[in-house]
């Protein structure tokens, strides 16, 4: 396993938002965190990186805790984050963005410009533009690349498909496909189940803090008892 | 003309001090999100050691106005380290009022050291003593190498920001300290960099004071800081080139002012201020921060 929460507890403030949640990922796959808007998927995502530590429970990450550490060390241990708002600098340019994240980075994987170019043909026309200047979509894609090009062994990724057109969602798919075959571990959170049937291979099904359910995307998939209580709105 | 020539010099050598008290205050805010309150003390304490490392290392001047301010560094890494870390978290007052205990501190700690009476440090500084004529009328070669640093320190503090990496990474941590964090920024040590680096640069002021403004005494931190604070806000609250012009338009209005209506060149300040805060809320070159 290259990634395993074991009961995690975080909170906001007083908030006491994720309860007890343990998953676990193993190197290559592309895993899924599924749930209604507000059961902590942010937050479990969040609680990888270090930006909302959690006070109790434990993260190893190929084996060492990363509880306790801060996000800049957990980023420089392989992880890279894609927030569900892209986070892309909004005063320093497309490339500047881009390149900031590798210059960060003690790692070099198997993206560097010219890949992260050739994933976003679009960005390459935008390079020299601020990031406050992008539509949404272009961020995405930004904040996508920017992930990679720290040359991370997990990506973890919020929200990607959301508020995509079908098109741009299809392109998605290939692109986490090749991120994936580069060796790239992948936990996402995502409502769109129908996306996340093709790209993920496994799913944890969030509810209140807590993992309700788990299982195969088929499986998932196949069951409409699940799909009603959790998923759908 | 000729006098108003020299009117609008003398401003603009005032402008530069206000200038580099301003830019530190303003690139601390910028990044960290802090109203250092206490940055006139690191003026104040810059005057004051540059003054008696000036006298140590004499005739060594230089080796004096390059020394002070870097001790002076020590004690905003000791400001920032041990006691405003702690409040980033909090609201502006909170912050506020922890630097503006620090205002009372370094006040103290200068009365301790080096009493509580004016100091009277000789004009000039080695080959910049004396004056030349400008339109008929002297003008102290000093005040124009004054003039001469503050744009000087604009153009360099413009290169770091956007042209190197420490920039670059320093605008990326001022606009989302998360999101550089989780590219691997360590914050902490960022902040604690920008804001040992803004020391100096109002450490530097006050070292330049030093054979400019002819006395020195413990309050020079608190008149500078409220003359900064007008320019920051003028400027618009973390906009470098809003200070840079706004400390001009200051330093020149307050030289007028003094020359022509004496009994209340403040109120023109004040004035200006009113009016461009009306016009625009968030200063000149402000924009809305989150
Ligand atoms: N910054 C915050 N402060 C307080 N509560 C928060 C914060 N962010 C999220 N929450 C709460 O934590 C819970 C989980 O949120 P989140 O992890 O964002 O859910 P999801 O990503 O699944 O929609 C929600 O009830 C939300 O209201
Ligand atoms: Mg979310």
């Amino acid at each position: 396993m290259i990634l395993e929460l074991d009961r995690i507890d975080t909170f906001y403030g007083s908030s006491h938002v994720l309860q007890g949640v343990s998953l676990a990922v193993a190197e290559g796959e592309v895993v899924a965190l599924l749930g209604r808007n507000g059961v902590g998927k942010t937050t479990t995502l969040r609680s990888v990186i270090g930006l909302t530590a959690p006070r109790a429970g434990s993260v190893r990450f190929q084996g060492q805790e990363l509880r306790g550490l801060p996000p800049d060390a957990i980023a420089r241990s392989g992880i890279a984050y894609v927030p569900d708002d892209h986070r892309i600098f909004p005063t320093l340019t497309a490339e500047e963005n881009l390149d900031i994240a590798r210059r960060l980075s003690p790692r070099r994987g198997a993206f560097g410009k010219a890949e992260v170019l050739e994933l976003f043909p679009r960005l390459g026309d935008l390079l020299r533009h601020r990031g406050a200047s992008l539509s949404g979509g272009e961020r995405k894609m930004l904040a996508i690349g920017r992930a990679l090009m720290a040359g991370p062994a997990l990506l973890l990724l919020d929200e990607p498909s959301e508020g995509l057109a079908p098109l741009v969602v299809a392109h998605l798919t290939e692109v986490l496909e090749r991120i994936r075959r580069e060796g790239i571990t992948i936990l996402l959170a995502d409502q769109n189940l129908r996306f996340c049937r093709r790209v993920c291979s496994r799913g944890y099904i969030l509810e209140k803090g807590r993992v309700e359910h788990q299982g195969t995307m088929e499986a998932i998939w196949g069951d409409p008892a699940v799909v009603t209580k959790y998923l759908v709105v | 003309m000729q006098s108003i020539v020299h009117v609008v010099l003398a401003g603009l050598s005032n402008g530069m001090f206000i200038w580099l008290v301003a830019s530190g205050l303003t690139l601390i805010f910028g990044v960290l999100g802090v109203l250092n309150f206490a940055h006139g003390s690191f003026y104040m304490l810059g005057a004051y050691v540059s003054f008696s490392l000036v006298r140590a290392l004499s005739p060594h001047f230089y080796l004096a106005m390059l020394f002070g301010p870097l001790v002076v560094c020590l004690a905003g890494w000791a400001v920032e380290r041990w006691f405003l870390r702690a409040v980033y978290r909090l609201e502006l007052p909170y912050q506020l009022l922890l630097t503006f205990a620090f205002v009372l501190i370094f006040d103290n700690l200068v009365k301790i050291v080096w009493g509580a009476g004016a100091l009277h440090p000789p004009p000039g500084l080695g080959p910049l003593e004396g004056s030349v004529e400008i339109l008929g009328r002297k003008f102290p070669i000093y005040s124009l190498f004054v003039i001469a640093v503050g744009p000087l320190v604009a153009l360099a503090l413009w290169a770091l920001l956007e042209r190197t990496w420490i920039g670059r990474i320093v605008r990326a941590a001022a606009s989302d300290r998360e999101m550089a964090a989780a590219l691997g920024v360590r914050v902490p040590a960022l902040f604690t960099g920008v804001f040992i680096f803004g020391t100096w640069l109002g450490a530097v002021g006050g070292a330049l004071a030093v054979p400019y403004v002819g006395v020195l005494t413990p309050g020079m931190g608190e008149s500078i800081i409220i003359e900064a604070f007008i320019v920051a806000v003028l400027g618009g609250l973390g906009s470098l080139k809003g200070a840079f012009l706004g400390a001009l338009v200051i330093g020149v209005l307050n030289a007028f002012g003094t020359r022509f209506f004496p009994a209340f060149d403040m109120a023109l300040i004040f004035l200006l201020m009113a009016a461009v805060l009306l016009v625009r809320p968030r200063g000149l070159f402000g924009v809305a921060r989150s």
